[in-house]
């Protein structure tokens, strides 16, 4: 099906579209343009990058130990996502390394929706890549531009993030037991998140996703 | 603060690549299969109340609410999901501007 490259195409640019404020912040908060593109390059992780030069920005060097464990804490998903993707790729040896830079939320989610094993690999290698692609061009752009920018929110970008979401997890919305899954993740995600860490309201999401599955399935 | 960034990003891939190195034998089954397709909807339902509707951990009602409910419009009818990002930005930002 030649729609998948249309898919990731499309996903990348919206993500572009917040690693532009991604950008900004990063630059924003002390960080010079190499260590925000290093970010994109190396961490290459939304929520992660976000939680980083957030906790930066407020507590500057002193909050690093902090900043690096909320990084690492949200992006618990991403291993996940990583043992779903290992059996469907079936990388040998180091170049794990490549598919295991690529595995985030968009590249699974788009692989995840196709029908096929084949489907599968070319969701995950083509959203991936193009990600990648669209998420450097578009920090070096923030970075570049900085505070010029002003708030991301003047521009919608926030609503852009949670729209993203929703749109991929959309396709996957077809079953009742799914929808059950999504409404419940969402509901104990929001009500929580003022208690526990942040990543962790995202993580009880997948645990009610499980239990729900499992006696759904019984 | 280089090396801060180096060392978080490994912190962060170290997830990436430990799902990889798990053997196959645990994770090619269809029942593994089945589970964490579920939880990826958890996981990205989850996001986008986290995204959608809390403000540094707070819950928060806000112009996010109306351009999420755009979104879901737009998909409904099967738009191109750049249509749908930019248009619910777009939907948001009007809000922002004349409310």
């Amino acid at each position: 099906m030649n729609r998948i490259p249309v898919v990731a195409v499309s996903v990348g640019m919206a993500t572009g579209i917040y690693a532009v404020s991604f950008g900004a912040l990063g630059v924003t908060a002390g960080l010079s343009i190499l260590e925000t593109m290093l970010l994109s390059l190396l961490m290459f992780s939304g929520a992660s990058q976000f939680a980083f030069v957030g906790v930066v920005a407020t507590g500057g060097m002193a909050a690093i130990p902090t900043a690096i464990a909320s990084a690492w804490l949200l992006g618990v998903r991403n291993g996940f996502y990583a043992l779903r993707m290992a059996p469907v790729l079936g990388m040998p040896g180091i170049a794990k390394v490549l598919s295991a830079q690529l595995t985030i939320d968009e590249s699974t989610a788009v692989a995840t929706a196709q029908s096929s094993q084949s489907g599968e690999r070319r969701g995950f290698w083509w959203t991936g890549i193009s990600v990648f692609v669209f998420w450097n061009l578009m920090t070096l752009a923030g970075a570049v531009l900085g505070d010029q920018i002003g708030d991301p929110a003047n521009y919608g970008l926030d609503s852009a993030a949670a729209a993203a979401f929703l749109g991929l997890v959309w396709p996957r919305l077809n079953s009742n037991l799914y929808r059950l899954i999504g409404v419940s993740a969402l509901v104990l995600a929001v009500s929580t998140s003022a208690f526990v860490p942040a990543g962790v309201p995202v993580l009880l999401g997948a645990a009610v996703a499980a239990v729900i599955q499992y006696w759904g399935k019984r | 603060m280089t090396l801060a960034v180096i060392a978080a990003s490994v912190a962060v891939f170290s997830w990436k690549f430990l799902g990889y190195l798990v053997p196959e034998r645990y994770v090619a089954n269809p029942r593994f299969k089945q589970l964490a397709d579920a939880i990826t909807v958890g996981l990205l339902s989850a996001l986008v109340g986290i995204q959608g509707f809390t403000s540094d951990s707070q819950f928060t009602i806000d112009s996010r609410l109306p351009a999420l409910i755009l979104a879901a419009v737009l998909l409904y009818f099967r738009m191109p999901f750049i249509v749908v990002i930019a248009g619910a930005a777009a939907f948001s930002a009007a809000i922002r501007m004349f409310i």
